[in-house]
């Protein structure tokens, strides 16, 4: 069994705990010196540096969200100057504003040592080419990747997402053994290749695949598993942390999230109480060695729970298992995060249409697809069907300059839509994993 | 010239593309007494427009409002048309060469023969030109 740092991913837990404190008690006094921010924020909650006298005490600490970054849009919590970081990622904001992130040359090293522990842990290395099809550009996925698996000595086959007949042809030329992607990119070019007369399993030298940015489940790494002959292994990670970030072992059982790079609390969602190990709940991530943008208790939004025993594999790295939903409406449109009120902002800027909208995800082959209902106003019915294509146009055009992903715009009756009291349920997500 | 006697008040429906649209808008219609003299269906992807000429056009288009029915009226003209080959042709030249532009265009069997509705870009133009071609515009108290 291969380990790419085994002195750290082999540590005795209890070494780890003592090596948590002391990251997590320096960063906690940089900030508190360093930081307006954090220092406020500490404050606000009436809690000192002073008060962090074990590893227990994190809990004493102030929960950051991804308001906290939209709130100080672009850069305001940043604890590097501009000067000291060497790149920028941005994710498009739930309403209007991105939310941007920041890395000095250490993040972006912390970050491609962490990929590097888990590209090994699932038998990666030199000798291997691996194929990033994730997107590459603001997107954290294939740059991080690209990153990532250049530090194990892999070669990189840079494809990003796309042109998916060439990606199969470059897979079987350049004899591509791993390919990180969406798991429901890996599903269409599964499909792809199929109608090329292209049989992965015999055609291609593929064994792993290592998928990830949305949801997917065991049913379906079975059935990839067997249908294209590779091992699938999930991969975790949000722009917030730098990127995708902890995958599994070979154990295919749960991401190990490495102590000395992260703490990781499962939290009750409404008492914000730490949960024990093995109890669901919302996965809350503090980043221990980040310079530019160091989150704290930060509440990602994802529904998991954490396993402490130590790991067939030998890694003592607490494990994170598979991401079983959302505490909020978040939905997850091939690979890109999408929050209904993303597309109500935006509607409202439209004056053609209403503000009730609906939003219908389905999966047709293995892919996404997302359209988006919405009531044409009085004032703008005109009789001329090619008015009526351009309101569409211009309503499909601008959702997806807002949120990243295309969108089928449906225009209805004014009145049609169904509306609610309170909560309203205005998605009907019919993909079944 | 008065042209406005022969501008007829049309009016126009949008619907979702899906079974009973059209059986609403009948039904509301016929509950009113409303007689429906002309109609089409002009269809896009998901979605289309009923257009129609009607014995009440105000009394239609309170009636399909109050249903929360997305109408308009829109001005069209109907031509007479000579039952014989090249019948269109005659109109469609008369607008071709005086630059007029058809946007849409249904017809239906009238009285006394075919009737052609149109929605062109210059109303006005449309009718002095046809008219002075020696054509017949039928006048709107036709319909209503």
């Amino acid at each position: 069994m291969q380990f790419w740092d085994p002195r750290i991913e082999e540590l005795p837990k209890a070494d780890l705990r003592k090596m948590q404190y002391k990251l997590l008690k320096s960063l906690i006094c940089r900030l508190y010196s360093f930081s307006s921010f954090y220092h406020n924020r500490m404050k606000e909650q009436k809690v000192h540096p002073d008060d962090i006298r074990e590893l227990s005490d994190v809990q004493k600490l102030p929960f950051m969200f991804k308001q906290d970054l939209r709130d100080n849009y672009p850069n305001k919590i940043f604890t590097a100057t501009q000067e000291e970081l060497v790149r920028y990622h941005v994710s498009s904001g739930t309403t209007g504003k991105p939310t941007v992130v920041g890395y000095t040359q250490k993040d972006i090293d912390t970050w491609s040592n962490s990929l590097a522990r888990g590209l090994t842990a699932i038998g990666l290395g030199r000798g291997d080419v691996i194929q990033v099809s994730y997107g590459y550009g603001l997107f954290t996925g294939g740059l991080g990747m690209h990153y990532g698996a250049e530090r194990i000595g892999a070669t990189v086959l840079p494809t990003s997402v796309g042109n998916t007949e060439r990606q199969i042809e470059l897979m079987q030329d350049l004899e591509v053994t791993a390919i990180a992607c969406t798991p429901s990119y890996l599903l269409h070019i599964g499909e792809v290749a199929e109608k090329m007369g292209v049989d992965i399993k015999k055609d291609t030298r593929l064994k792993a695949g290592i998928l990830g940015a949305e949801p997917w489940t065991e049913g379906m790494r079975t059935r990839m598993e067997n249908w294209l002959g590779i091992k699938a292994f999930d991969i975790y990670g949000t722009s917030e942390l730098s990127g995708p970030m902890f995958t599994e072992c070979g154990e295919q059982n749960g991401f190990h999230i490495w102590s000395d790079i992260a703490l990781v609390e499962v939290i009750d969602t409404k008492t914000g109480e730490q949960l024990e190990p093995g109890e669901k709940g919302e996965l809350t991530l503090t980043m221990l060695q980040k310079e530019a943008l160091p989150m704290i208790r930060y509440r990602i939004g994802d529904i998991s729970s954490i396993e402490e025993d130590i790991c067939p594999c030998g890694r003592t790295h607490p494990r994170v298992t598979r991401i079983q939903g959302r505490v909020d409406d978040m939905l997850i449109i091939r690979g890109i995060n999408v929050f209904p009120s993303q597309v109500e902002y935006t509607l409202m800027s439209i004056p053609q249409v209403g503000q009730h909208f609906q939003i219908v995800v389905e999966r047709v082959g293995a892919l996404d697809d997302m359209l988006v209902r919405v009531e044409l106003t009085k004032e703008s019915f005109s009789d001329k069907i090619t008015d009526l294509m351009q309101i569409r146009k211009n309503v499909e055009h601008r959702l997806r300059n807002a949120l990243n992903v295309a969108v089928d715009v449906e225009i209805v009756e004014p009145g049609s839509l169904p509306r609610f009291e309170g909560k309203s349920k205005k998605v009907i997500d019919k993909r079944s994993l | 010239m008065d042209t406005k006697k022969y501008v007829i008040k049309q009016i126009s429906i949008f619907s979702e593309n899906r079974p009973g649209r059209l059986a609403s808008v009948a039904h509301a219609l016929g509950e009113e007494n409303i007689d429906i003299l002309a109609f089409s269906i002009a269809e896009a992807n998901g979605f289309g427009v009923i257009r129609a000429l009607v014995d009440h056009p105000e009394k239609a288009y309170e009636k399909l409002s109050s249903l929360d029915f997305n109408v308009a009226f829109t001005d069209v003209i109907a031509v007479q048309m000579k039952d014989h080959p090249g019948g269109l042709f005659e109109i469609a030249k008369v607008l071709g060469d005086a630059n007029i532009n058809i946007e849409y265009s249904y017809a239906y069997s009238g009285k006394k023969g075919a009737v052609l509705i149109l929605r062109v870009d210059l109303v006005d133009n449309a009718i002095e030109k046809i008219l002075s071609s020696g054509a017949t515009l039928l006048e709107h108290s036709v319909f209503h």
